[in-house]
């Protein structure tokens, strides 16, 4: 199958690429930045998605399916462009794949669109609103994007649309929210909060990715692997060590004594759990993961020791 | 946070009867931890067993297995009965069984209190929880009065506030059996005399109980409870308000007989339609 990845230069998306080789499809980038050292097969444009150059290359290839990861998420990086990446870029992933033929797009968005509150429920399903957005306004770009694309299922009926709500990741590439979070020795918590954090491994991910063009389910799907368990064992298991840090002091500190300078907001993401119930995508696809929660949290251990002093 | 509290020995064999899915660190997908249970089920045993000495009546009416409602009365003195009940059902039980309640809003976001209640599996009192866990075969406590129940005075301790009506709806939706219980004697172990509001809204609580030695310390009080036979109520959980007043009316009687059959008990006189004997 001729597939497009918008977003293939990123660490997930190149392990997505080598699968998608592996099991015999073409394999078109878009991307902005390069791709070194890219797998025979693939095929690498560093264009902007939001640019003409892009359209050229869904004419030209006309993708049977378009898996889209070109959505940016750190948070700390808060700018206009980030708004215009997330959303300008997913609307003209939508429509160059309608305008050229495509039978099946995939956006690939995150568990967080349910938001972290003292009050939201464990194991959120797909039909609930996305809560989180009066404590985290930064998030809205994301939550605006893959509402975006869920309202394709009705805009664009010529092509099959799934979305998809991925917990975070963690494996050997070190990619994701939550990895990079644990990069350091020592991690800081809230004291006397420890949420769950749902996370699946990456070479998971991929086959979740590949399930999905696969098995082509229609709709919005929660993703999700092995069950989630609390910061405070991730930590321990990655190896590095638990700074529980009263939330009054945790604020202040923001964006002082080497702490990343974070909204507020993303303060509630390491004091409430978010996590997905993720049986209507198994459902859908029969998708099994194949590394547990241990499994992951050793593998980017392994890849990522402690630091030395 | 670890904890390297003492666990008792008991405590831990029946840990590891519990019949839930813990993953290789102990923990099931709940967050609920063993790490924390074996430390908190050591305490309230000691409580249990010695303090209060507690005493059940009825638990054989208990299903040993599948999802199930507890359902009883607040017989004031804060949360002691659903600390005592979640005790006998953990050390009373064969298997033992992990009562889950439900908490109140405002504790999730107490720190420590958050992280307390929900690694012992009393997750925040939602809607979306209750349904999770019964469809999980899990056994629920639930106190239909609520907060206005754990607020009860001492004079007030055998009454019986306004019944929710929203776990009656709950176990039709769910198909789950209800088992009306009767606690008595927390009033006595913690007798309050006044809530404190204000005091309470300054520390971000409902309330303060205020008891004759100010604190809310409890006295080795007589505790005892009674575990009615399951009653099942037929249905959608999307019935008429009347029909489901009816039910709640039905459970409210219930657990009325089994606190005047207790009340019977502590005075001496005969029993009528006791529990049968303690286990």
């Amino acid at each position: 199958m001729r597939v497009l990845v918008p977003g293939l230069s990123g660490r997930l998306g190149r392990m997505l690429a080598e699968r998608l080789i592996e099991l015999g499809h073409d394999v078109i980038g878009i991307d902005r930045r390069p791709f070194r050292d890219a797998p025979p097969g693939v095929e690498m444009h560093e264009v902007d998605i939001r640019k003409r150059a892009a359209e050229d290359v869904f004419r030209k290839f006309r993708p049977q399916a378009v898996i889209h990861m070109a959505t940016v998420t750190h948070l700390v990086v808060q700018s206009e462009d980030r708004y215009r990446i997330n959303l300008g870029g997913t609307r003209a992933v939508f429509e160059h794949s309608h305008t050229y033929g495509a039978e099946h797009v995939v956006f690939v968005g995150r568990h967080t669109y349910y938001g972290a509150a003292a009050d939201s429920p464990l194991f959120h399903n797909e039909d609930e609103p996305p809560m989180g957005l009066s404590s985290f306004p930064e998030l809205a770009d994301l939550v605006a994007a893959d509402l975006y694309a869920g309202s394709a299922l009705w805009r664009y009926p010529s092509f099959t649309t799934t979305v998809l709500r991925m917990v975070y990741t963690l494996g050997p590439t070190g990619h994701g929210t939550l990895a990079s979070f644990l990069r350091g020795k020592r991690v800081p918590t809230l004291l006397g909060f420890d949420p769950l954090f749902h996370f699946m491994h990456e070479q998971d991910v991929v086959s979740a990715l590949c399930t999905t063009l696969d098995k082509r389910p229609r709709g919005v799907f929660n993703v999700a692997g092995p069950q989630p368990v609390p910061l405070s064992m991730v930590i321990r298991e990655t190896g590095r060590t638990n700074i529980p840090i009263p939330e009054m002091i945790f604020s202040m500190m923001l964006g002082r004594l080497g702490l990343p300078k974070l909204p507020t907001g993303a303060l509630e993401h390491i004091k409430y759990p978010v996590t997905v119930d993720g049986s209507a995508f198994k459902k859908a696809t029969n998708f099994v993961h194949a590394i547990d929660e241990k499994g992951a949290m050793r593998a980017y251990r392994d890849a990522f020791p402690r630091p030395a002093s | 946070m670890r904890f390297s509290l003492p666990v008792d020995s008991e405590v831990r064999a029946r840990l590891d009867q519990l019949e839930i899915p813990f993953n290789s660190y102990g923990v099931d997908l709940y967050g609920i931890s063993k790490a924390y249970l074996g430390p908190s089920f050591t305490a309230l045993r000691f409580f249990f067993k010695h303090y209060f000495s507690v005493e059940s009546h009825g638990i054989e009416n208990v299903p040993a297995r599948g999802r199930v409602m507890l359902v009883g009365n607040h017989s004031g003195g804060v949360a002691l009965d659903g600390a005592m009940v979640v005790a006998s059902q953990f050390l009373e039980m064969n298997p033992p069984r992990l009562a889950q309640g439900m908490a109140e809003k405002f504790l999730n976001k107490v720190p420590f209190a958050s992280q307390l209640t929900n690694r012992c599996g009393h997750l925040t009192g939602l809607p979306e929880h209750a349904e999770r866990l019964l469809a999980d075969e899990r056994m629920l406590m639930v106190f239909p009065e609520g907060a206005r129940g754990t607020a009860k005075l001492f004079k007030e301790r055998y009454s019986l506030v306004h019944f929710g009506t929203g776990f009656v709806r709950l176990a039709m939706k769910m198909k789950t059996p209800i088992v009306p219980f009767a606690f008595l004697g927390g009033g006595e172990a913690i007798p309050t005399i006044s809530n404190a509001v204000s005091i309470g809204k300054l520390l971000g609580v409902p309330y303060i109980p205020v008891t004759p030695w100010l604190f809310a310390v409890p006295i080795p009080a007589k505790l005892e409870v009674y575990y009615s036979p399951p009653m099942i109520f037929e249905g959608t959980g999307s019935e008429e308000d009347e029909v489901v007043h009816g039910h709640v009316e039905k459970v409210k009687e219930r657990i009325a007989q089994l606190i005047d059959t207790g009340r019977r008990r502590r005075r001496g006189e005969p029993a009528r339609d006791a529990g049968r004997g303690a286990t």
